[in-house]
């Protein structure tokens, strides 16, 4: 006889990510939401979900595994959804904050006029795509976040093209703040939301979010996997102020590339090009040296 | 109470604005706008307009105009917006979305012919595209009718035996871009007429999901809700006119008007500015003797079956006017009544597809028309009656 998990009574239910929710183990979005609500220090914002995993989590009707008022919008609409909100919230003078949680598909693919156009108003919202680099609801698809190498069930030999560059994308908007978030730099992260938090305007968060199920990895890897990533210079972390101020937070430490593609299988492709995508990440690199140098941010 | 001259898509702002600034005292209004001819007017005179408590987004598509509407109902505001056409079609998932989240948005449909090819005229077609998209639907005749239906529609949408939201139809351009001499409401009369708006299930700080997943069997009883409510819109409309005479002096038509229908042996139904041409070819036909009578469609959503079954009485050939086509099926309106008249035994029942893509429907074309179905034995596939102009 197997017993139910039972939730301990002194687990806050009230907070943004409820205890017995469905996310996969070694799932980012687990890391991801946490320390969102630990940067927030106890404020419930109110949540706009798209279609994607983010809202599976929230389970089935009638239980929220959000323990904040959460929206569960169509698929391209977060940005909209929450523009409405924040602007009631705001004209009833209602210090709230409004979050869109959403998934690279939401993001990089048929969000993106939406948020764009949220963006260019710079609405009042805490922007933050929880990026896995897949299509995980509907099972593994490609999407534009998805790297140069990658096997998706739409790339079976490996995806032909890099991924998109979505920061540069915000950053043209000229958004109050844009930065990167790892899952396996809590100072960084805590950092960063509360520097969002504090600002007015479209504020975008990007997440690396490891997703053990679509990168065919080991659950217990997911945070080891996130920090190699960013030491072998592969995500970088920064940010940028009004979309030309730069400021990088970690530089690589020479940690081979191998090392974070070894561990994956979605990398066992035919068009993954080790030498290639070496070759972008310097480029890549070069790139926001240079911004970070002619376009620096104030140093912290 | 003041009596102007103006256009249909004036007339509707201005309903829409006084709706959104009556609820000043509550949560406020908010639109999310987006041009698209014949409708462009409605949302750029509410972006000029100056609310207490309001704001309209000028968005970047019908979509997230849809989004806007969405996210600033479950946050307790008076939400409205405009479209027409292609517009609605783009708009058309989040359409559904504030149906099923059971959010009592208004919304202007100037109907136009759907495309492409491209044709701004007015079509009934993109209105009744979205008609299982848990609205309710209502076709207005005239600009008067226009202003005074779109005040029923909040007092309706915004009941708490409703909450669904509500699309009132106009003619593109023969409403639209036309003036007319209206009765325009005072906003005092409005905000008697429309009470502050207290959505129960607005977002109020409490964990839970708006719109998350769901299983079959509380789909189900989604959809029944959904279903219970629709069932409760006439009753909740005759409330409404009652109240609406009480503030305003006039009454406007329930969910459809029925003229000298008591002795008609030949029936026609319209919607919309066709009503009004066949209105005129009844009246002169009747000073002829001919026991002819007109039922004018307004409300489509809920259908309003046992209205028409009463209406048509006792005649014996009913002709609808159908402004808009479903291929392979034929008129829209034709299925429906169809389907509501079902139980009258040896009733002629004939469709025409009149002035699709915005022909302008005379009085001599609904004679002709009226003709043909006089002198029909059976009834026939819907006729497609073309209009030379
Ligand atoms: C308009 C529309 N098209 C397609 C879908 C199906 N769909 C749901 S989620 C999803 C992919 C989501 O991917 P992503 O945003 O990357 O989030 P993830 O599931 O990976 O968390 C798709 C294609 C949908 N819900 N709506
Ligand atoms: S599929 Fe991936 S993103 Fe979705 S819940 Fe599982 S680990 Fe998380």
């Amino acid at each position: 006889m197997t017993t139910a998990p039972v939730i301990p009574p002194e687990a806050r239910c009230d907070g943004i990510l409820r205890p017995g929710n469905t996310n996969c183990a070694g799932c980012g979005m687990s890391i991801g939401l946490q320390w969102l609500e630990q940067a927030l220090d106890g404020e419930r914002p109110t949540m706009c979900i798209p279609a994607c995993c983010g809202i599976v989590t929230a389970g089935t009707f009638p239980t929220s595994a959000y323990g904040v008022p959460t929206v569960a919008c169509t698929f391209a609409s977060a940005a909209s959804v929450a523009t409405g909100v924040s602007s009631v919230y705001a004209m009833n003078e209602e210090d709230e904050l409004t979050v869109c949680w959403t998934g690279d598909g939401g993001t990089y693919d048929i969000g993106v006029a939406t948020w764009s156009a949220a963006a260019e108003r710079n609405e009042d919202l805490l922007y933050i795509c929880y990026d896995n680099e897949i299509y995980g609801n509907t099972g593994g698809q490609r999407s534009s976040a998805t790297p140069q190498g990658v096997k998706t069930s739409t790339t079976t030999a490996g995806k032909l093209e890099p991924k998109k560059d979505i920061m540069a994308l915000v950053a043209a908007h000229r958004v109050p703040y844009a930065a990167t978030l790892s899952v396996a730099h809590r100072d960084d992260f805590m950092r960063k939301v509360k520097t969002a938090r504090k600002m007015k305007g479209f504020r975008f968060l990007l997440m690396l979010s490891p997703c053990p199920t679509g990168w065919k990895s080991e659950p217990g890897d997911s945070v080891d996997l996130i920090d190699t990533a960013v030491r072998c210079g592969l995500f970088p972390l920064y940010e940028v102020y009004g979309g030309r101020r730069y400021r990088i937070n970690a530089r690589p430490d020479g940690t081979p590339l191998q090392d974070y593609i070894k561990r994956q299988r979605r990398y066992k492709s035919q068009t993954l090009d080790l030498d290639a995508l070496q070759a972008q990440i310097r480029e890549n690199w070069a790139h926001l040296e240079t911004m970070a140098r002619a376009f620096p941010a104030p140093e912290l | 109470m003041a009596r102007e001259l103006v256009t249909g898509n004036n007339a509707a702002g201005y309903t829409l604005a006084l709706a959104g600034e009556a609820n000043r005292k509550a949560r406020g209004a908010i639109c999310g706008a987006y041009p698209i001819t014949p409708q462009t007017e409605i949302v750029e005179f509410l972006r000029d307009f100056k609310f207490t408590k309001g704001r309209v987004v000028a968005v970047e598509s019908e979509h997230s105009a849809m989004g806007v509407c969405i996210g600033g109902s479950l946050a307790g505001a008076r939400s409205f917006t405009a479209s027409s056409s292609n517009g609605l079609s783009y708009m058309t998932e989040n359409v559904f979305a504030a149906g099923y989240y059971r959010l009592p948005i208004v919304m202007i449909g100037v109907n136009r012919t759907l495309g492409p090819p491209w044709n701004i005229w007015t079509d009934q077609g993109d209105t009744l595209a979205l008609r299982d998209a848990a609205w309710l639907q209502l076709y207005t005749e005239s600009h008067q009718d226009l202003v005074d239906t779109i005040l029923l529609a909040f007092r309706v949408s915004e009941d708490p035996r409703v909450l669904l939201p509500a699309l009132v139809a106009e003619d593109g351009f023969v409403v639209s871009h036309t003036q007319m001499v209206v009765d325009l409401p005072e906003q005092e009369q409005v905000d008697r007429y429309l009470p502050p708006l207290d959505l129960p299930h607005r977002l109020r700080g409490k964990g839970v999901t708006v719109g998350g997943m769901i299983f079959p069997h509380d789909t189900e009883r989604h959809r029944m809700e959904i279903q219970a409510a629709m069932d409760r819109v006439p009753q909740v409309l005759a409330e409404a006119i009652d109240e609406f005479e009480k503030i305003f002096g006039r009454r406007p038509h329930g969910t459809l008007s029925a003229e000298h229908t008591e002795d008609a042996e030949t029936v026609l139904i319209a919607c919309n500015t066709m009503a009004r041409t066949l209105r005129n070819v009844v009246k002169r036909r009747r000073e002829r003797g001919q026991k002819i009578g007109l039922i004018k469609a307004k409300l489509f959503r809920p259908f309003p079956r046992q209205d028409y079954m009463r209406a048509v009485g006792h005649a014996k050939r009913v002709g609808v006017l159908d402004r808009n086509h479903s291929p392979g099926s034929g008129g829209i309106f034709w299925t429906e009544i169809a389907t509501s008249l079902r139980e009258k035994p040896g009733l002629l029942l004939q469709d025409y597809l009149v002035g699709l893509g915005g022909g302008d429907v005379t009085p001599a074309i609904l004679d002709e028309i009226v003709d043909d179905l006089n002198a029909r034995t059976a009834a026939s596939e819907p006729v497609w009656k073309e209009v030379l102009s």
